[in-house]
Formats: C-alpha cells, sequence, structure tokens
C-alpha cells in the first residue's frame, strides 16, 4: 500500500472497488489501473474517466456512459419494465437468482443493458449501453429483449440506434436461452437495416463472446474505444488451445482496426462530435431509394431518369 | 478395455465381445449353441435397454461427442442420393471443418451445409476436430446464398465443439463470420433446416443454426458452453462438468423442454453409433416430413414466421414500472 493510501481513510479508499467492479468509484482519488497516476475524481471525472496522464481509457457504467453520450433533455428509457428470471432454476457455486440480485445491489440496474430514446445534438437517436458491473454485461434474455425493443423504438421514430458494449458474452446461467439471443439481437438489426437506418456499434473494453459475435461485429459503422479488448474467443483460452504465446497487442482495437474488423478508434472525449458528424451524413443520403421500390422501379422506370439525379 | 465404448457401455462391449467369441466357437467347431447365443443376445439387448434408460445428462453429453457416432458424410452417404462438395469461402481458404454441397434428398436438390469431424487422428485434424475458422462459415454463407438465388432449401447438420479458439481465425473475424451468418439466415428467402447431430457447441453451432426448424437427434446436446467450459468458470473445477451439464439442460429432451425444439430424432438401441443405416433413415424421414410441410408455406409467410419464432427466444418477466 503506498503512503497516500495509507492517508486515505479506509472507507474511502477506493483501489480494491474499483478494480473488482471497473466502474468509477465513490471517494476522492483514483489509481489508474493502466500508469497508476492517482488521480483526483472531480478532475477525472471532467476528464470522461480518461487518465489525463496516459489517456487509458476507464470502464465506466452504462449510465454514465449514456449520460455523457446523450443530450441531456428528453430521455425515455426503453424496457425497464423487462426483469430477468431463472428458467433454469440454474445454481451453480451460488444460485443464479442470487447472482442477480447481488448485480441488482451492486449496480442500481435491473439487468445489464440500458436503452435510452434521446437525442444526440438535438437529433433522434436511441442508445443502449451494456453495464459490465451487471455479472460482466453478459448477454440474457432480458439484455437480447431490451435490445430489440430499442431497434423497434429506432424503427418506429425513424431514427439510428447506437450500441455501447462491454460485455464477457453470454450469459452461462440462462444456458440455450442466452446463446439463443445472439440470434435475436442479430435478427432484429435485420429490420433496422431494411428501414435504412444507421446502426452503430461502439465497442468498448471488454466486448467478448457471444456479443462480439453477433451485434456488436454487425455495426454499418464499427467503432471502439482505444486499447479495447475485443474477441471471439478469450486470450487464455487460445493460449491454452494453440499453446503459443499470443501476440502483442492481439485483440485490442488498434489489432482489430490493422485487421479490417472495425472502421476507426475515437477517443471517448471525440464520440458526440464523431458520430453525430457521421450520423448527419447517413441520414442525409438524397439518393437513397425507398426501402422495397427499388428493383421495380428500376424495371419499370428504365428510361427515365431518377428525379433525385436531375 | 475397448477404447472404442465409453466407460458405461463397458458392461456392454463385454457382453458383446463374449458373443462374437461364442459365435467364432460354434462357427469353428461346427457345434451348435444357437440357443445360448440368442439368450446372450437378448440379456445384451436388456442391458443395452437397462443402461441406456437411465442415462445422466453427463453420459449423453459423451454420446453426443462418441467417437464412433456418424458424422455428416456418413448422414450424405446414407441419406442423400447425389453429392457434389463445393469447396472455399472465395476469399481465404476452404475450410475442411465445415462440408458443403449439393445434394439429393429424395429427388429434391438441396443445399447441405454440415460441420464435420475427423475419424483417425490424421482426418481429426485436418477437419480441425470440427472446429470451424471464419473461412468455414464465409463459405457456408456463400453456399446459402446460392442456394437463395436457385430456391433450394438448406439443411445444416450441427456437430461441433465450437468454433476454433486461434490466433489466426481471430484476426480473420471469426466473431464477424458468425455474426454475419446471424444477420443473413435471419432474412435467407429459403426455407433452413437445422439438425444437431452430435454436439451443438455454443456460437460455432449457432452460425448454422438458425432457420425455420430446430431438430435435435435423440443423444446430442446443444449448449451456450462446453460443460468443461462452464464448470471451469462457475465452479473453478472442470471436474465438476457433470453438475455444469446438469445445470444448463442440453440434452434434446431438456432443450425441447425449454420450447426450442421441433422434434427429437429417437436413435436405435445403444444410440447411433450402434447403428448409423437406423438413424439415418429416422433423420431422412423427419428431414423430408418437415421440408414438406415448409414447401408449402408462402416464402413471405415463412419468413415472417422465422422472424416471429427468433424474436420469441427468451425467458423474462414483466411488470410495470414503479
Amino acid at each position: 500500500m503506498s503512503w497516500y493510501e495509507k492517508l486515505v481513510p479506509s472507507t474511502i479508499r477506493t483501489d480494491g472497488a474499483n478494480k473488482k467492479k471497473g466502474a468509477v468509484p465513490e471517494g476522492l482519488w483514483t489509481k489508474c489501473p493502466n500508469c497508476s497516476a492517482i488521480l483526483y475524481n472531480t478532475e477525472l471525472e471532467r476528464n470522461f474517466s480518461v487518465c489525463p496522464k496516459c489517456e487509458h481509457h476507464m470502464r465506466i457504467s452504462a449510465r454514465m456512459r449514456l449520460e455523457l453520450f446523450l443530450d441531456a433533455h428528453d430521455q425515455e428509457e426503453i424496457g425497464q419494465s423487462i426483469k430477468p428470471t431463472d428458467p433454469l432454476k440454474f445454481k451453480d457455486s451460488k444460485r443464479y437468482k442470487d447472482r442477480i440480485g447481488l448485480a441488482q445491489k451492486q449496480t442500481k440496474e435491473t439487468d445489464a443493458l440500458v436503452v435510452i430514446k434521446g437525442k444526440l445534438n438535438n437529433k433522434d437517436i436511441v442508445a443502449a449501453a451494456f453495464e459490465f458491473g451487471f455479472m460482466g454485461g453478459s448477454m440474457g434474455s432480458v439484455v437480447g429483449e431490451r435490445f430489440v425493443r430499442g431497434i423497434n423504438k429506432s424503427i418506429e421514430i425513424g431514427a439510428p440506434f447506437i450500441v455501447f458494449t462491454a460485455s464477457g458474452g453470454a450469459r452461462m446461467q440462462e444456458s440455450l436461452f442466452s446463446l439463443f439471443q445472439m440470434t435475436k439481437t442479430s435478427a432484429a438489426l435485420t429490420r433496422l437495416s431494411e428501414a435504412g437506418l444507421p446502426f452503430i456499434s461502439f465497442m468498448t473494453d471488454p466486448t467478448m463472446g457471444g456479443v462480439s459475435a453477433s451485434l456488436a461485429m454487425l455495426g454499418d459503422i464499427n467503432m471502439a474505444e482505444p486499447n479495447a479488448l475485443i474477441g471471439f474467443a478469450g486470450p487464455r483460452v487460445i493460449e491454452q488451445t494453440v499453446r503459443e504465446k499470443l501476440p502483442e497487442g492481439f485483440q485490442r482495437s488498434e489489432f482489430l482496426q490493422e485487421h479490417g474488423a472495425i472502421d476507426m478508434i475515437v477517443d471517448r472525449r471525440d464520440i458526440r462530435a464523431k458520430i453525430s458528424g457521421i450520423l448527419a451524413m447517413l441520414m442525409a443520403g438524397g439518393f437513397k431509394a425507398e426501402a422495397g421500390t427499388v428493383t421495380e422501379t428500376v424495371l419499370e422506370e428504365q428510361d427515365e431518369v431518377p428525379a433525385n439525379l436531375t | 478395455m475397448d477404447l472404442k465404448f465409453l466407460d458405461f457401455e463397458q458392461p456392454i462391449a463385454e457382453l458383446e465381445a463374449k458373443i462374437k467369441e461364442l459365435r467364432r466357437v460354434e462357427s469353428d467347431n461346427d457345434i451348435n449353441i444357437s440357443d445360448a447365443l440368442d439368450q446372450l443376445e437378448k440379456k445384451s439387448e436388456s442391458l443395452t435397454e437397462a443402461i441406456f434408460s437411465e442415462l445422466s445428462d453427463w453420459q449423453i453429453s459423451q454420446l453426443s461427442r462418441h467417437p464412433g457416432r456418424p458424422y455428416t458424410l456418413d448422414y450424405i452417404d446414407l441419406i442423400f442420393t447425389e453429392f457434389y462438395e463445393l469447396h472455399g469461402d472465395r476469399a481465404y481458404a476452404d475450410d475442411p471443418a465445415i462440408v458443403c454441397g449439393l445434394a439429393r434428398l429424395e429427388g429434391q436438390p438441396v443445399m447441405l451445409i454440415g460441420h464435420q469431424k475427423g475419424r483417425d487422428t490424421k482426418e481429426k485434424i485436418y477437419r480441425n476436430f470440427g472446429m470451424p475458422r471464419p473461412e468455414g462459415y464465409r463459405k457456408a454463407l456463400r453456399v446459402m446464398k446460392m442456394a437463395e438465388r436457385f430456391g433450394l432449401p438448406v439443411i445444416c447438420l450441427i456437430d461441433t465443439p465450437g468454433a476454433y479458439p486461434g490466433i489466426g481465425a481471430e484476426e480473420r473475424g471469426q466473431s464477424e463470420a458468425i455474426a454475419r451468418n446471424l444477420f443473413e439466415m435471419t432474412k435467407l428467402k429459403t426455407p433452413i433446416i437445422c439438425t444437431v447431430i452430435g454436439e451443438g457447441g455454443s456460437g460455432g453451432a449457432l452460425a448454422i443454426g438458425v432457420g425455420d426448424r430446430l431438430i435435435m437427434l435423440e443423444y446430442s446436446t446443444y449448449s451456450v458452453i462446453s460443460p468443461e467450459g462452464c464448470a471451469s468458470i462457475l465452479w473453478k473445477s472442470a471436474d465438476k462438468s457433470q453438475l455444469a451439464a446438469e445445470a444448463m439442460g442440453i440434452t434434446s429432451d431438456r432443450v425441447r423442454e425449454q420450447g426450442f425444439l421441433d422434434e427429437v430424432v429417437r436413435e436405435p438401441l445403444g444410440a447411433a453409433h450402434r447403428n448409423f443405416q437406423a438413424t439415418a433413415m429416422n433423420l431422412r424421414e423427419a428431414l423430408l416430413r418437415h421440408l414438406e410441410e415448409l414447401k408449402r408455406e408462402p416464402l413471405t409467410d415463412l419468413l415472417e414466421k422465422r422472424y416471429q419464432r427468433i424474436m420469441g427466444f427468451g425467458a423474462f418477466s414483466e411488470e410495470p414500472v414503479k
């Protein structure tokens, strides 16, 4: 324990709690998990929980994420009424029910996805964020259903949809119910796509397994925060399988961009500006054919110049 | 001990070895012990029945990956009359862990896609133990799109421990390949029938597992993570695989109880590896029946039903917000 920590009363010592929950802790000081700099919380928050010394992007809660992203006004939460159940009466060393209860107490969320219809620079948008503190952001039935409702809301109001992922993958305690959320979320995205609305997938640390192998990789634009761990199989599993040392920076955002899996890496402090800039372009494509009528128009009006080209 | 038999199959294996031995004695020495043999065979049958009537979920999980179990190519031989294998994803490689091709099912041309495991060591390595890399899923998607274009129904046979966790697989976008298949299969404009014939291993299985029907062979399993994986994460010990198998409910009967299945195809006494032919005929009958049903559906209805079926996945409660 370093000298300053001894000075801080034990009730507000934040180091351990921060490591465990990965969220911004309560208290006065935070130690950067990357460069170990001691940071004053107020200053850190003002900097979007990015370490001012080393630019490390700390994990933040789903609420905080959406608070930083959306305009403060006109927010409406979607799918709050959907609550987890325990379809298999699952029990390992603990009951699934108890794990849910504990996670709810720790995070003040009812499950691992928060969806809010709101505004980004006064334009409608539906934004979803995974709560990593809730059982590792794992995707179970509630996450899947809220995600789908968010998309349905997007289609209903003709707004883009964005998700901030932070998840270890599928929620084992729901077994196939959880595996099939991969299908469900991906399927809903087909409807968003058919409605001609943009889907931005914003991957944060970490985005693994079933979440990575479904909704996260299906963005019209795939983005990631710097140095986020993103991949299908966990690094430990891969290491055990191939029995060789993994390359430096393996499965980090920069690695993914280099290998063509994501469009760009975005600093947390630039997210609002960049996304609203991109969405403004995607939503203003004047050459867009009405969904579903493309082929008919082409067949019937072969000789005519389309109106929007004149 | 015969390594081709699982531990709980050993009593059956011993009895059968004895029967075989006696048969040889009978034919060599020209003596008549057929009554005794008949009795022994009956005994073997009732012993098998007894053992198989109370299999644990963990034992079924072992059966689903039994080294003698029929694989995709065996079913292609036994069920389909013509087969032209199609190779490659047109971008990077051909993945032998997934077999694709045009086949005929009682005259009806279909697109067949299936995971393929290997029988001997050499083939196991060649097939990468049935664990596909991204190019395998992309090959599957390529032929599905072709099936859509030519109006061929798609039949998927699922049998994999999971998508391959390797460095190259990650570099080439394992996640994206799986995700893309889920997305495209949702809206593929042709009927899709998915059957788990052995191991339904998580996302690697699901990536060719979206469709209008989900069938499981009796002693196959379908799970979000292998019992070993689940045990080592949640129980911190791979020895607890039996408990994990039970807790996750991965057998065909348990999956049916959870409401995900259209049918469980029964296997002959002693499971599929004891009688390829009988298993294949049961599966063939089921495939034909479901295909016949799906043929009668107008395409728009078929796609809407598929979508609604997918949207129905999940178990949650809904109560008004306080």
